[in-house]
């Protein structure tokens, strides 16, 4: 038996742990000891860590958006309490913990705890609604927390943590120094990320992803996005089902912003806004609606794609908008999935041609 | 057929007909949509074994009902007990957990998902998988799947449907897929299933299938089967009960014979011939 028809012969879970595992360790395998040794642009280097985190992201949102079927938008909201809960405890581990992998690690655990309560707190009262009540409320419950993060002041001294909603100066602090300053955001972080930690973060992410796909209560999920009706009548809890996925999501995007934020000396909560939403959503829209695989590539070219464009200037943003229009119409015209479909067809018939005639010449 | 069995009173009479308790009772059931009354007084009750049907002209009320059953509305009016417990208050998942299983008029199947999984998805509060085992994959994960795969074969195997399972559900031709819906239904493990329309779309060498299979279900699974239907032939062949539903309210309950002569329920069906005979001639 050949390779690729042993590969068709597994079941789909097991195909789709080969496909996006391997694809996760091929890029890590191929890009880290490029980077190490030099060989990538520094413009590149730098995005290593973030593209991971989008990956993430993106992964995690796929799960409410393309799973479970409810559109949100202000999945950044989530990643922002992540970010900031990982800045602060990080700041204020940063004497009594040595070990820098240690400390990443509780805040990425912590960042991850945070978000997922959030994204419970308010997806009891958000998944009763559906639909478009749903987006809306996330979308201003994203507003809310960037705002909140906005006006928090949060320093540490020999005391401990001090926080305030009013100004630097009333926190009260005898020296130490300010985690989070206001619309400044988190400033003077050690920035322990690594590459590496986020290409753990991915097979993580993957792990309880596709792991929660094929199982018992993923059945239950999908079953509440193809027909909520149905699902109900053999007797699955859809608040259950719907606060599972949404509070896993939530957890992924906290631990992916504990992850992000540690990688830069100042995260301001600006950045976590609603752009940043609608920029995941693209990812995931792109990558396809439940398709993990095509999430990992959407995210990874995308987001690298205005770094590419920087040589065209001015241009570069027009460019990026038209090429997502560009392939939303491709991957939705039933003319040219069938160009492409008979183009895959034509490569597949040259392809075992050439595999006939080495056949032929061996025997 | 079935084994005869002496009853209490000596009488020698077919085993399913000893446990005649009821699984179903409703007692003055009613709905109002706003100002208009779509069922009213809708008091049946349905044996432990019990085929029974309801049928009545399009429009009368009879998936309101089911859907009343199934507390996917709540009930303006009257009360609905199965096993001797009310239903009252429950949601439709926790009505179904108590014992009512449902197919749909039309068929609600998921679509996107295996023939295997659609029935896995039926067998959800049998199978002891917990959330991390889930994630994980661990923790008594590959028993409880193992076990669910055989569950669920077994039940497509019954309706000979097991080849079908690595196929995606909604590929399935229209006859599978309603019996897919029964298999998913059954895979709850119900006292009672309501069967809305089961021979809709389907040729007569399907319908005499089908009916062949709800005699299966009652007399293997041990449970009643309430269903609404338009094929006469099938109704009457097979139901022991029938009542029959006219603007929202019963107008007739009984055996077969009883239906087919009761003249209430040819009028609600043909209309009065005679009176509009009458008026034309004066």
């Amino acid at each position: 038996m050949s390779i690729a028809s042993k590969y068709k012969g597994l079941s789909k879970y097991a195909r789709t742990n080969i496909k996006t595992y391997g694809l996760v360790i091929i890029l890590f395998a191929v890009l880290y000891p490029l980077s190490n040794a030099g060989l990538v642009s520094y413009s590149i280097t730098g995005q290593l860590v973030p593209i991971c985190t989008y990956i993430v992201m993106a992964i995690s949102l796929n799960l409410t958006v393309g799973i479970l079927g409810e559109l949100s938008l202000g999945h950044a909201g989530f990643m922002s309490i992540g970010a900031f809960t990982g800045a602060i405890l990080s700041a204020s581990l940063q004497d009594k913990v040595g070990s820098d992998p240690v400390i990443l690690l509780l805040a990425i655990i912590a960042g991850g705890i945070l978000a997922g309560i959030a994204g419970c707190l308010i997806g009891i009262p958000v998944l009763r609604l559906s639909g478009d009540y749903l987006a809306i409320v996330t979308l201003a419950f994203g507003e809310i927390i960037k705002n909140i993060i906005n006006c928090l002041y949060v320093g540490i001294d020999s005391k401990g943590l001090h926080i305030n909603m009013k100004d630097a100066a009333s926190l009260g602090m005898k020296g130490g120094r300010i985690i989070l300053n206001g619309p400044q955001g988190a400033v003077g972080i050690t920035k322990i990320a690594s590459f590496t930690a986020g290409f753990i973060l991915i097979l993580f992410t993957l792990f309880i992803v596709i792991n929660l796909i094929y199982s018992r209560s993923g059945r239950a999920i999908t079953a509440i996005r193809d027909n909520r009706i149905a699902a109900e009548s053999v007797g699955i809890s859809i608040t259950k089902y719907k606060l599972i996925a949404f509070i896993t999501s939530a957890a992924l995007a906290g631990m992916a912003g504990a992850l992000y934020a540690l990688n830069f000396s100042a995260v301001a909560a600006e950045k976590f806004n609603f752009n940043t939403s609608i920029l995941i959503l693209v990812f995931v829209v792109l990558g396809g609606m439940g398709n993990i695989f095509g999430t990992i590539i959407a995210t990874a070219l995308l987001y690298m794609l205005p770094e590419l464009l920087r040589d065209v200037g001015d241009f570069r943003m027009l460019i990026y908008a038209i090429l997502l229009i560009a392939v939303m119409l491709l991957t939705n015209s039933s003319k040219a999935k069938l160009i492409l479909e008979n183009a895959k067809l034509k490569l597949r018939s040259i392809f075992r041609k050439n595999n006939d005639g080495e056949v032929g010449s061996n025997g | 057929m079935d084994k005869m069995v002496p009853y209490p009173s000596g009488a020698i009479v077919p085993e399913r007909d000893v446990d005649k308790r009821p699984v179903l009772e409703t007692h003055h059931l009613g709905i109002d949509f706003g100002g208009l009354t779509a069922v009213d007084e809708f008091s049946l009750t349905v044996g432990k074994t019990e085929i029974a049907g309801l049928i009545g002209p399009n429009g009368a009320g009879k998936t309101t009902v089911f859907n009343l059953i199934t507390n996917v509305y709540q009930p303006t009016r009257g009360t609905i007990m199965l096993n001797g417990k009310s239903t009252a208050g429950k949601n439709t998942s926790q009505v179904n957990r108590m014992g009512i299983a449902r197919t749909f008029q039309n068929i609600r199947l998921f679509s996107n998902m295996s023939v295997l999984d659609n029935v896995k998805v039926g067998l959800h509060n049998s199978i002891k998988e917990g959330f991390f085992a889930s994630v994980t994959h661990l923790l008594g994960y590959k028993k409880a799947e193992k076990i669910a795969d055989a569950r669920a074969l077994e039940l497509l195997d019954f309706f000979s449907m097991a080849d079908l399972a690595e196929e995606t559900a909604g590929s399935l031709p229209y006859g599978a897929q309603r019996r897919l819906e029964i298999v998913r239904a059954l895979a709850t493990n119900p006292s009672i299933i309501l069967l809305d329309e089961p021979a809709a779309g389907m040729n007569p060498s399907e319908t005499a299938e089908l009916m062949e299979n709800i005699r299966r279900i009652r007399d293997t699974f041990n449970i009643a089967v309430m269903l609404i239907e338009h094929d006469m032939n099938l109704v009457m062949n097979i139901c022991e009960g029938i009542c029959v539903l006219d603007h929202g309210k019963i107008i007739a309950k009984g055996t077969p014979d009883e239906i087919k002569s009761n003249p209430k329920v040819i009028e609600a069906y043909l209309g009065k011939k005679k009176e509009k005979e009458a008026d034309g001639n004066a």
